[in-house]
């Protein structure tokens, strides 16, 4: 029971992460039907520059703070001068452009800071709680829990964002129908800009909390990016509610599989979720929360 | 029909001149062009699928995996002459892409798109897994076949002249395929599928035989490969082989004949331009290649050839003194 | 009276087809002008150049400010709300928040409470599913929407695109009838309609165009009363 409820948490301690990621990509589908191939390496890009910051001196929130600024600042930028020259290009073209920014990131984040592995450190302590429930008492990692507390608090913050202002009212029609929200005088562009801003700022957040464990380096986000696919697909890239719920799924399902199926081991955890990612295509293609769109002829 | 005839003779000269390459260029160069040659018939084949009939698929490499390792167990195994894997090749693709095909029916752009690139992701673990057909993580190793009958030629232009073969055939058969009936039923399913079922196109027939042909293609390419390169491993058929077709598809042109040659050229050359401009990030100038190709040409190299084109003969046709009719009249597509 | 809308050899293109060809007109402040014309003739497209949704050349005047410069966000500063062809809906947003974001272009924050009652006061039938997902309202309901979001706007003028495409006839009286008391509250509306029956009927001034021209102009009474104009160009 034990293992049980540690898997569980430490399972949703990186369902979290996914969540993140999940939502990321889900924000920026639903408002341009593009799927953000480079939105882990934009991730791991501002934890570099954390990085960067905590190696000068600075206190770990501030640097978690700027950070923060900087990702945002560097998605709308992102998508005021990479990705708006193509806007209305064929999607693919506008994938490809997402696979040349995935590229460079990677390839100028490698440049900068090199390939060797870096630590990276954790805000929480390192010492882990002991909870009783019911017959013994249970260790779950203090990183774990923080981790599913910034995690959650962002999304509420984006959560309240999106449903009660009315730049996130606007943001969200924008989404929806930028013809009509063009003659309700809302600037879609900059509401497209602004999603990017706040999709980096989800991805500067799961990199920030995933670079202790997985110990820094260009190809952080790179399974991290997978996972969030499978998040995405089970709860629908149409709903970024299902999203995070998916996340959470994803993480405690990994976990839960790796550590009770015998013969699949950390190598085959990958395909575990590339399995789900079929699984829930084949099934219902459209997620766990997701609405088929149906199109007028 | 001069412009046709002008066409024919055209693309004779193209042929000759790279007949010609074997005897002028270096054994490296030369296999660069071969590799060329490989890519331009595997991104034909994804351009059936994505650009012809728009069913995205970020996955082709597992069928350019399964070509080569059919053709490298034939030869391994059983000893059967590279010649003849090729074309078995080619069948057990075409049929795996089928049935690949069918499932695939009820998925749409996106949920295809990721269902195809989870397979992509898997290829390599399950080339590892069945490691008693495969020779596991070390892959097989195969010998570069000599020419036939005594002819004097080197291996590497022996396999350039017969790759140049195999792609002049099957483009050729590609060409009037896609430019016939099936070709605009195709076009149709992917434009409109409602209106197509509602002509007559057996919608879900032909979606799963271009999955088919297509995948025929790209296993064909990845069966030369297997000769060309005389080794095969799981690492050699990752992810990153898709996106790269992918990368020389859109590039290249998606819904195009000779966007697959120009795409191929670009995969194969631009990642040595790039490492030749900074050696310590060439990637990065790669990416700044594709997204500055994306601004440049949304449409491909092949749209800008062809719009460029179509500037020239319209131009002609005002000069004639003709009403200006609506652009759509006065060309054909490449 | 000085002209609220003054449009001068107006052309509208889609790409390179030409849609409009030398449109003029003008409305005064205060009335209800009409565009009717058959299918194609170019009265969306007309709307469509007012809120600088398709390119044009020629000019475009409001209360003598030129929009010919403008992209269709800066419409709404104009006080000009735009009703479009098909409704334009937020199917994923509440009946509330439609109304928000109608009210999104204002220049004077704050208020909002006033607005929703005036809106409510002209469609009772949308205070009951204020809450409700908009993509859940029969199509009258949400042709009321639309025009109620545009409202929010609190415009000087009112461009509404084919409010009884689709509807029952019951409902499109309905909603005419709200039409001219939002006239007389000091609306000024600029309507396209293929219903020529109706939309005669509630307004003062009617324009007719056909493939793009403007064929016929004059007050609305008096093409009701001309038989031959009637069954020539309206059909009935």
């Amino acid at each position: 029971m034990e293992i049980f409820t540690q898997q569980v948490v430490s399972g949703l301690a990186t369902g979290g992460i996914y969540a993140s990621v999940a939502l990321a990509l889900v924000m920026i589908y639903q408002a341009t039907d593009v799927v953000n191939f480079a939105q882990g390496e934009m991730a791991m890009f501002a934890t570099y520059i954390c990085w960067s910051m905590l190696n000068a001196g600075l206190p770990y929130w501030g640097a978690f703070l700027a950070t923060l600024g900087f990702a945002f600042i560097g998605g709308v930028v992102i998508e005021r001068v990479v990705i708006r020259p193509v806007e209305n290009a064929p999607i693919l073209s506008i994938v490809i452009v997402t696979l040349g920014l995935l590229v460079i990131c990677n390839s100028v984040a490698g440049w900068i800071w090199t390939y060797v592995q870096k630590p990276f450190p954790s805000p929480f302590p390192s010492k882990p709680f002991k909870v009783s429930l019911g017959a013994g008492e249970t260790i779950i990692g203090a990183h774990d829990i923080g981790q599913i507390g910034i995690t959650l608090f962002v999304l509420l913050c984006i959560y309240l964002f999106f449903r009660f202002t009315p730049l996130g009212l606007a943001m969200r029609a924008a989404a929806q129908n930028p013809v009509s929200s063009r003659l309700c005088g809302i600037r879609v562009g900059w509401m497209l800009a602004l999603g990017w801003g706040l999709a980096a700022v989800f991805g500067a957040v799961a990199g920030m909390m995933v670079a202790p464990s997985l110990t820094l380096e260009p190809n952080l986000m790179g399974g991290v990016q997978i996972y969030a696919f499978a998040a995405a697909t089970l709860g629908g890239f149409t709903s970024p509610g299902g999203a995070v719920l998916g996340g959470f799924i994803v993480g405690v399902v990994e976990n839960l599989v790796g550590t009770y199926v015998s013969f699949i081991g950390t190598e085959l955890k990958f395909t575990v979720a590339l399995a789900m990612i079929i699984v829930v295509l084949l099934v219902k293609p459209s997620g766990l929360f997701g609405s088929t769109v149906v199109k007028r002829v | 029909m001069t412009s046709r005839l002008a066409r024919h003779a055209g693309l004779l000269a193209v042929v000759a001149l790279a007949c010609m390459l074997p005897f002028v260029l270096s054994n490296f160069r030369l296999f660069q062009f071969t590799q060329v040659y490989i890519y331009a018939i595997a991104i034909l084949g994804l351009n059936m699928l994505t650009g012809y009939n728009g069913q995205f698929s970020l996955g082709h490499g597992a069928f350019y995996a399964v070509g080569a390792y059919v053709s490298a167990i034939m030869m391994d195994r059983w000893h059967v002459p590279y010649g003849w894997t090729i074309p078995v090749a080619g069948v057990i693709c075409l049929v795996v892409g089928f049935l690949f095909g069918l499932p695939a029916l009820r998925l749409e752009g996106l949920y295809l798109a990721l269902a195809t690139f989870s397979l992509a992701l898997a290829v390599p673990q399950i080339l590892k897994y069945f490691e008693h057909w495969t020779g596991g993580s070390q892959g097989i190793v195969l010998s570069k076949p000599k020419a036939p009958l005594g002819l004097p030629l080197s291996p590497d232009q022996w396999l350039y002249f017969l790759t140049l073969a195999v792609l002049v055939i099957l483009f050729w058969l590609g060409a009037n395929l896609l430019r016939g009936r099936v070709g605009r039923a195709i076009v149709a399913i992917r434009d409109n599928h409602i209106s197509a079922e509602a002509m007559g196109i057996n919608s879900a027939l032909y979606k799963s035989l271009v999955f088919g042909v297509s995948a025929a293609y790209t296993g064909v390419a990845g069966a030369l490969s297997a000769s060309v390169i005389a080794f095969v491993a799981p690492d050699s058929f990752n992810v990153f082989l898709s996106i790269t077709l992918l990368i020389g598809s859109v590039i290249g042109g998606l819904a195009s004949i000779s966007g697959a040659i120009f795409g191929a050229f670009f995969i194969q050359f631009v990642p040595n331009w790039a490492q030749d401009i900074s050696k310590a990030a060439p990637w990065a100038i790669f990416g700044v290649f594709l997204i500055v190709f994306m601004y440049v040409m949304p449409f491909g190299i092949a749209g800008a050839v062809g719009r460029i084109w179509i500037r020239m003969t319209r131009s002609r046709v005002l000069q004639a003194g003709r009403d200006p009719a609506p652009a759509h009249h006065a060309h054909t597509t490449t | 009276m000085s002209a609220l809308l003054e449009v001068h050899g107006l052309e509208a293109f889609y790409g390179r087809t030409k849609a409009l060809h030398g449109v003029s007109f003008s409305m005064a402040a205060g009335g209800i002008t009409t565009i009717l014309g058959a299918n194609g003739a170019g009265k969306t497209t007309t709307l469509r150049a007012i809120s600088r949704m398709v390119r044009t050349a020629g000019t475009i005047r409001f209360e003598g400010q030129p929009l010919e410069a403008r992209v269709t966000e800066d419409i709404v500063q104009f006080g000009i709300a735009h009703a479009p062809e098909g409704r334009g809906t937020f199917v994923h947003l509440t009946v509330e928040e439609n109304l928000k974001v109608g009210a999104w272009g204002r220049r004077e924050r704050g208020g909002l409470e006033a607005d929703f009652e005036r809106v409510f006061g002209y469609f009772p039938v949308l205070r009951e599913r204020r809450r409700q997902m908009a993509g859940t309202l029969s199509g009258g309901e949400q042709q009321m929407l639309c025009v109620a979001r545009a409202l929010m706007l609190r415009p000087r003028l009112l461009l509404l695109d084919e409010p009884s495409l689709g509807l029952a006839p019951l409902v499109v009286r309905e909603i005419f009838r709200i039409l001219r008391t939002v006239n007389q509250a000091g609306v000024t509306i600029l309507l396209v309609e293929q219903n020529a029956a109706l939309a005669l009927d509630l307004a003062d001034h009617v324009f007719l165009l056909e493939t793009g021209r403007v064929v016929l102009e004059g007050p609305s009474d008096v093409l009701r009363r001309d038989d031959a104009i009637r069954r020539a160009y309206l059909g009935y």
